[in-house]
């Protein structure tokens, strides 16, 4: 097990799905919702929140910022 | 011992690492779900912040995709004409020279009408800043040929490809004007992958640190996708703008500190 843990906060509302911080997570923790959000969009969300390790790639990576990224290091 | 870590213990104040720029608005952006625009913006925007220069920067929005730019970065902005953008910042930065200048400009707005504006622009030194967007067609009018459609790309006025026997060449205008004695940081960048958006965050901070030195003019050329008028999936576009788009709009530094560097 990785020695830091993450987590991501995905504003749902303003998520439009384009699937860019899918392919840029590197333990392909996010998936789309199969439920869409008021624009009709599947946002992303966190499919395997255990395997996030926090780098922010998703939200360096995402057109319109709605990623939020937090990270603890493994006491 | 290792306890389990929760969502809850994880998600505070003092673990954060990223989170949106305030220079950015809370305004939804219009562009397409994986449209370049919005990172290149908020990569933009980031620069700003970290430098610390919000209050002093003026932006020129151009005519096209981003001509609504204004409304999503929380700084002073300007609309151009079309193609105009370079005129307009040349007198806002000859104005008011200690305030850092920046035009936005995709490649129907700088490559196709402005190319005058562009040439003159870089070729007299101003010092301001150019970010430029090429995706290789006009997006915001459906997807027309622009300058720089590569050939045998398909648009909506070349359905059967670029011929280039009768449309002629495409236009690599970075490499040209990187040729111009006037400018002195030229750099192209992409923004489709974390490594690539990390390395443009670095040339756009670099573009702006040469501002400051009034050397002349530095012009980050950002080559992005318009999964829209490709009629691709963004993840697919992204794709295909690395098999095609990148042989021939290569990435890199194209002119450093003034003195061009030798590759093609």
């Amino acid at each position: 097990m990785a020695k830091v843990k993450g987590s991501i906060i995905v504003d749902r509302e303003n998520c439009k799905g384009c699937e860019v911080c899918v392919v840029a997570c590197p333990t392909d923790v996010i998936r789309l919702a199969r439920e869409v959000n008021g624009k009709g969009y599947h946002f992303a969300y966190m499919e395997n929140p255990d395997a996030c390790i926090g780098c922010a790639n998703c939200a360096i990576v995402c057109p319109d910022g709605v990623i939020t990224v937090y990270k603890k290091k493994k006491v | 011992m290792t306890k389990n870590i929760t969502a809850d213990d994880i998600v505070k104040e003092e673990n954060l690492v990223y989170k949106k720029t305030p220079v950015l608005t809370d305004n939804v952006m219009h562009y397409c779900p994986g449209c370049g625009h919005g990172t290149a913006h908020r990569l933009i925007a980031e620069v700003i912040e970290e430098m610390n220069i919000q209050p002093e920067t003026i932006g020129i929005t151009p005519v096209g995709c981003s001509v609504l730019m204004y409304n999503y970065l929380d700084i002073d902005m300007q609309g151009a004409a079309h193609g105009r953008a370079p005129a307009l910042a040349t007198a806002v930065k000859r104005l008011m020279p200690e305030k850092f200048v920046f035009t936005y400009q995709g490649d129907g707005d700088l490559a196709a009408i402005g190319t005058a504006e562009t040439i003159h622009a870089c070729n007299r030194g101003e010092n301001f800043t150019i970010f430029f967007i090429n995706n290789g067609i006009y997006g915001m009018t459906g997807g027309q040929m622009a300058p720089t459609t590569l050939p045998e790309m398909r648009s909506s006025t070349s359905p059967y490809g670029r011929d280039v026997k009768m449309m002629g060449n495409p236009l690599k205008i970075t490499e040209l004007v990187a040729r111009l004695p006037g400018t002195y940081y030229v750099t192209r960048q992409a923004v489709h992958t974390p490594v690539n958006v990390r390395k443009a965050k670095k040339a756009i901070r670099q573009a702006f640190e040469s501002q400051k030195l009034k050397k002349g003019l530095s012009l980050v050329e950002i080559v992005s996708n318009c999964n829209s008028g490709w009629k691709m999936s963004p993840v697919q576009a992204n794709k295909w703008m690395v098999e095609n788009m990148f042989p021939f709009y290569p990435l890199g530094d194209i002119k450093l500190e003034g003195r061009l560097l030798n590759k093609e």
